[in-house]
């Protein structure tokens, strides 16, 4: 129920360290500024009630709704996160939510949990926040406006997400940037339909009762001009480098070139130490026997410990 | 604590249970780090890796089907990673017949490598996340320093997920009842596609309302009680010796592998 194939949660073991490490830093960064911000901004009132808003989040995540032939679209939450709450306290929400689901459940790894945060936290935030603000500034303020806004920035938060992650596992070699990009982005462009669908309901829903949180949620920015700059920069680089090396195989080339250089710069760090440093262990076949024994000794001793320890308490 | 379906944990006494969650928090994420530094084809290191994490599964009493059950449900990742056995350059193992496309040695080493890396790594949080509970894991983090605030937040999650979860499973059932949606698997649904998704819609509005009510409610107990926005802790109680010895020795193993992948490259 919570996992697909086609997931936005990364598992440990597909991004490179240097990846995971680049993307670890830049999400401890940003939640440390949202942390900064909701602390000054919201006061002791949002703690409960974030708390409770990651767990509806995270329960939302399980509504979904019959597609076609047995696939169902479900909701991620970025997008309807940050118009309730604006994009601080989203970007904290969803930190949670994807932490929880990497701690508890495995959806998505451990070294590789900077990236997600990265990639449903931040990016989906971020181009959640600028799209329905953008369109609310040109549509106005009737329901079919909160609506459409909504629908638009939750279709491309998940597009957008999408590619991301294909660009993340391109740079680390998992998967192939020809092969990744159109994949996840035609795949997500369907998903985040669902996605825009179930965040439309909700609005409407919300539209209906409690108007005031969907008019709060969408105070004007409270963050300075920095993060306006920062924010469209992300959203256009992305959105100019996806398509172009998707489509275009000039830029394929140059993303396998970066690529290529990654890997150069990477090797080195195994090279230090020659081939056949290790005495009599130089030959490929003995070391995996050799390790296959120790191996064998390990889960041996285990066992047996298991077993000591056993006899001994039912000895008490 | 909390009985429910979705929290993995498993009660028991093994050693790996009684071992502080801050050694286990430490251990897990260092031995996934060293899973991740093991470079491609290093078939030696993944034999040691496994053994490692099968031992610490006996270790933890579990039962070995249990982690390897769980582990399999994270595969389907796999699924992505699969191009590599063509896209790949290298020595030509086979050709497809009809497509033209080529399975190169090369290409298979890479896919075996990464799948078998992120299993391993799988099963190291799936046996974390069974022997530890959650409110020790996050005195774990508690201690790491993550921030408190986040902790918080963290914690008041965890407290209101199982609630909310159990909300949403009713919202499922009471349309599943006003036949919304076909029980079975390729059932007949109700509605048109965009009725079907308003209808979700709807049922996620409600949760978040159900929600920020819900947190309105919390807030004034929370205020009664004497919260005043602070978030206060006990301190950490210190390490045992046994958990000392656990992390010298875990953290010990780990270096050697870590060694290993230089010296067998």
């Amino acid at each position: 129920m919570l996992l697909s194939p086609f997931g936005m949660h990364i598992p440990d073991g597909f991004l490179s360290t240097a990846v995971s490490v680049i993307f670890w830093i830049m999400s401890v960064a940003a939640v440390g500024l949202a942390l900064q911000r909701v602390n000054k901004d919201l006061g002791e009132r949002q703690v409960p009630l974030m708390g409770v808003l990651a767990a509806a989040i995270f329960a939302g995540q399980m509504l979904n709704f019959a597609v076609a032939g047995g696939t169902s679209g479900h909701l991620m939450g970025a997008a309807i996160a940050t118009i309730l709450l604006g994009p601080w306290a989203a970007l904290l929400i969803m930190t949670c939510v994807v932490a929880i689901q990497a701690l508890i459940f495995q959806d998505g790894g451990l070294l590789v949990l900077g990236a997600n945060i990265f990639n449903m936290g931040v990016v989906g935030v971020t181009v959640s926040y600028f799209t329905y603000q953008t369109l609310r500034r040109i549509l106005g303020t009737q329901r079919w406006a909160v609506l459409a806004a909504g629908f638009a920035a939750a279709w491309l938060s998940i597009e957008l997400t999408a590619l991301v992650v294909a660009l993340q596992l391109a740079i680390s070699g998992s998967a192939p940037v020809n092969l990744a990009i159109p994949a996840m982005a035609g795949i997500h462009a369907v998903i985040g339909i669902g996605e825009g669908l179930i965040t439309m309901g909700s609005l409407a829903f919300l539209y209906a009762t409690r108007r005031d949180l969907i008019e709060t949620g969408s105070a004007p920015a409270p963050a300075g001009r920095l993060v306006w700059v920062v924010g469209l920069l992300l959203a256009g680089g992305i959105a100019v480098l996806s398509p172009l090396a998707s489509a275009n195989p000039d830029g394929l080339e140059w993303v396998a070139e970066q690529n290529g250089f990654l890997k150069l710069a990477q090797n080195p760090s195994y090279n230090l130490i020659p081939d056949y440093v290790l005495p009599g262990v130089s030959n490929e076949a003995l070391a995996t026997i050799l390790a296959g024994v120790i191996g064998a000794l390990i889960v041996a001793g285990a066992a047996f410990g298991i077993a000591y320890l056993r006899r001994r308490s039912s000895g008490d | 604590m909390h009985v429910h379906f979705l929290d993995p944990y498993q009660d028991g006494s093994s050693p790996l249970h009684r071992l502080d969650a801050r050694v286990k928090l430490l251990l897990t994420v260092a031995f996934i780090l060293v899973t991740a530094l093991t470079p491609i084809g290093a078939w030696p290191v993944y034999i040691l890796l496994f053994a490692l994490v099968i031992a610490a599964q006996l270790l933890a009493e579990l039962g070995l089907g249990y982690v390897l059950k769980r582990s399999a449900l994270a595969l389907p990742f796999v699924l992505s990673a699969a191009p590599l056995l063509f896209s790949v350059a290298g020595d030509a193992l086979l050709t497809l017949p009809g497509l033209g496309w080529v399975l190169s040695v090369q290409g298979l080493e890479r896919f075996l490598s990464l799948s078998i890396k992120s299993w391993i790594s799988v099963q190291a949080a799936i046996l974390m996340s069974a022997t530890a509970t959650f409110p020790d894991l996050l005195q774990a983090m508690r201690a790491l320093r993550v921030p408190r605030l986040l902790v918080a937040i963290f914690s008041l999650m965890w407290r209101y997920l199982f609630v909310l979860v159990d909300e949403a499973l009713r919202l499922m059932r009471a349309r599943l009842a006003r036949s919304g949606e076909s029980g079975l698997a390729g059932g007949k649904t109700g509605g048109s596609l965009i009725w079907r998704a308003q209808t979700a819609g709807g049922m996620a509005g409600s949760l978040f309302l159900r929600g920020f009510e819900r947190a309105d409610r919390i807030y004034t107990a929370m205020l009664s009680r004497g919260y005043d926005g602070e978030v206060r802790s006990f301190p950490l109680p210190p390490l045992s010796a046994a958990d000392r010895i656990a992390l010298a020795v875990g953290g010990g193993v780990l270096g050697l592998i870590l060694l290993l992948n230089f010296l067998i490259r």
